[in-house]
């Protein structure tokens, strides 16, 4: 058994919570250079011009890319060879909260979602998979809710055809309209249950951007890229910047769908302890 | 203010000038207010409300990350505001019908500006004062001094609106 201690899980939060808002993905920002060249239409580009000047400025000055610095979620990818001392959601909710005090992040977090109240800084939502090994992987994601509240499940029947799930996922595109910050990147789930084809379609967005598509990506970002609701839905060839799916299992008498669709702004960082 | 309405819907300008920020909650409140005869916290004849809730302001700036939030959901409590005299907004997206006829009825106007870009808008932002709602933390009403704010009309006084456009 390798021992980590909880307080090291805090540290590593803190610090992913500082890059994750401050340093646009790699991935992303390479997308986004290559939306502003394929853009023909003069305001698409300009806004595009403006998105990566954002993040530039947002790097350089230590200002969240976004302001709305969202729920943060993060993933832990924990090696059953693992010992952590102390206790770990604890930890991790200390190390949200240091990290947006520290780095005059927004409070965004009601305590409770009826009543509202003073907002906060945490907690956050923690998903966790065992995996063999000794290591254990944290990924912060602060998931914006402009876009957050564009998700959409349906239960389709087994014997839905391809066309129809291809559909929806394009409606729940259109849907979102100019909306939600676009270019947007959207994350899919399909199979497992309604519960896990939604975190599989929000583990999807971290999937890196320029990773090889499947068939069914390319097809979808193209019919996507159709609906010309462009950089903040004002035209142009770029609504999506991809689209990126997840797989899994799932029962005889159904097959869930899961979108979830992120802003330009996709933000996330990883370390591995 | 009155070149306000002069404006059309696709049209680029730079704002100089005073805008208040405002979202969901604060929209709640000042309507209640309105409705049960009280006080706003500011003067709304004239006023451009900015849809947005800044993240804290780090140490020796003027303000944190500053862009819109999503103007749809403050579309319930917007044509009262209207028929109150409020003359513009700032935000992000579509607007309801409602909203839009309220708009061309009352002759305000709706802008957007550059949404998921909070860090650049903060360069634009001169001045910010809290003034109401402080127990609402980010969703407090901020009075903010602008220059060369960008802003794109989207509906117009005339109900003119951009996602027409194309």
């Amino acid at each position: 058994m390798r021992e980590i201690k909880a307080s090291r899980i805090t540290q590593a939060v803190t610090e992913l919570v500082r890059q994750a808002n401050f340093i646009l993905r790699q991935d992303v920002l390479s997308a986004l250079r290559g939306a502003y060249k394929f853009e023909k239409n003069q305001r698409a580009k300009t806004i595009l011009k403006a998105i990566l000047d954002n993040a530039a400025y947002a790097r350089k000055k230590n200002l969240a890319i976004c302001q709305d610095t969202g729920m943060p979620v993060v993933f832990v990818e924990a090696g059953q060879d693992v010992k952590i001392s102390g206790d770990l959601k604890a930890a991790i909710n200390k190390g949200i909260e240091e990290g947006y005090k520290k780095y005059f992040l927004r409070n965004s977090i009601v305590s409770d979602p009826l009543l509202r109240g003073k907002p906060k800084f945490s907690p956050c939502v923690i998903h966790t998979d065992i995996v063999r090994g000794n290591k254990i992987k944290l990924t912060v994601m602060p998931k914006g809710f402009g876009c957050e509240n564009k998700s959409q499940l349906k239960m389709f029947k087994p014997t839905a055809a391809t066309e129809e799930i291809k559909k929806f996922i394009v409606e729940a595109v259109k849907s979102a309209g100019p909306d939600a910050c676009p270019p947007y990147i959207v994350g899919v789930g399909i199979g497992g249950t309604a519960d896990y084809a939604s975190i599989l379609a929000k583990k999807a967005l971290l999937i890196k951007i320029q990773a090889e598509n499947s068939k069914l990506e390319e097809d979808l970002l193209k019919k996507i890229n159709k609906t010309g609701i462009g950089p903040m839905g004002l035209g142009g060839r770029c609504t999506a910047l991809a689209v990126k799916i997840q797989k899994y299992p799932t029962h005889i008498a159904g097959l869930p769908v899961s979108v979830n669709i992120s802003c330009h702004a996709l933000r996330s960082a990883s370390i591995i302890l | 203010m009155k070149k306000l309405n002069s404006l059309k819907a696709g049209q680029q300008i730079f704002f100089s000038g005073t805008i208040y920020t405002a979202r969901d909650q604060a929209h709640k409140r000042m309507v209640a207010a309105i409705k049960t005869g009280k006080r706003l916290p500011f003067e709304l004849k004239g006023a451009i409300i900015y849809y947005c809730g800044p993240t804290r302001t780090p140490k020796g700036k003027v303000i944190g990350s500053c862009g819109p939030t999503t103007s749809l959901r403050m579309d319930e409590f917007t044509p009262l505001l209207l028929a109150q005299g409020l003359s513009g907004m700032i935000g992000k997206g579509g607007r309801s019908k409602e909203v839009r006829d309220a708009i061309k009825k009352y002759k305000g106007v709706y802008f957007v500006t550059y949404a998921g870009c909070g860090a650049l808008l903060s360069k634009y932002v001169k001045g910010a004062k809290t003034i109401a709602y402080r127990d609402l933390g980010p969703e407090a009403i901020i009075k903010l001094e602008v220059k060369d704010f960008p802003l794109i009309v989207a509906i117009d006084a005339n109900g003119g609106c951009i996602y027409d456009a194309d």
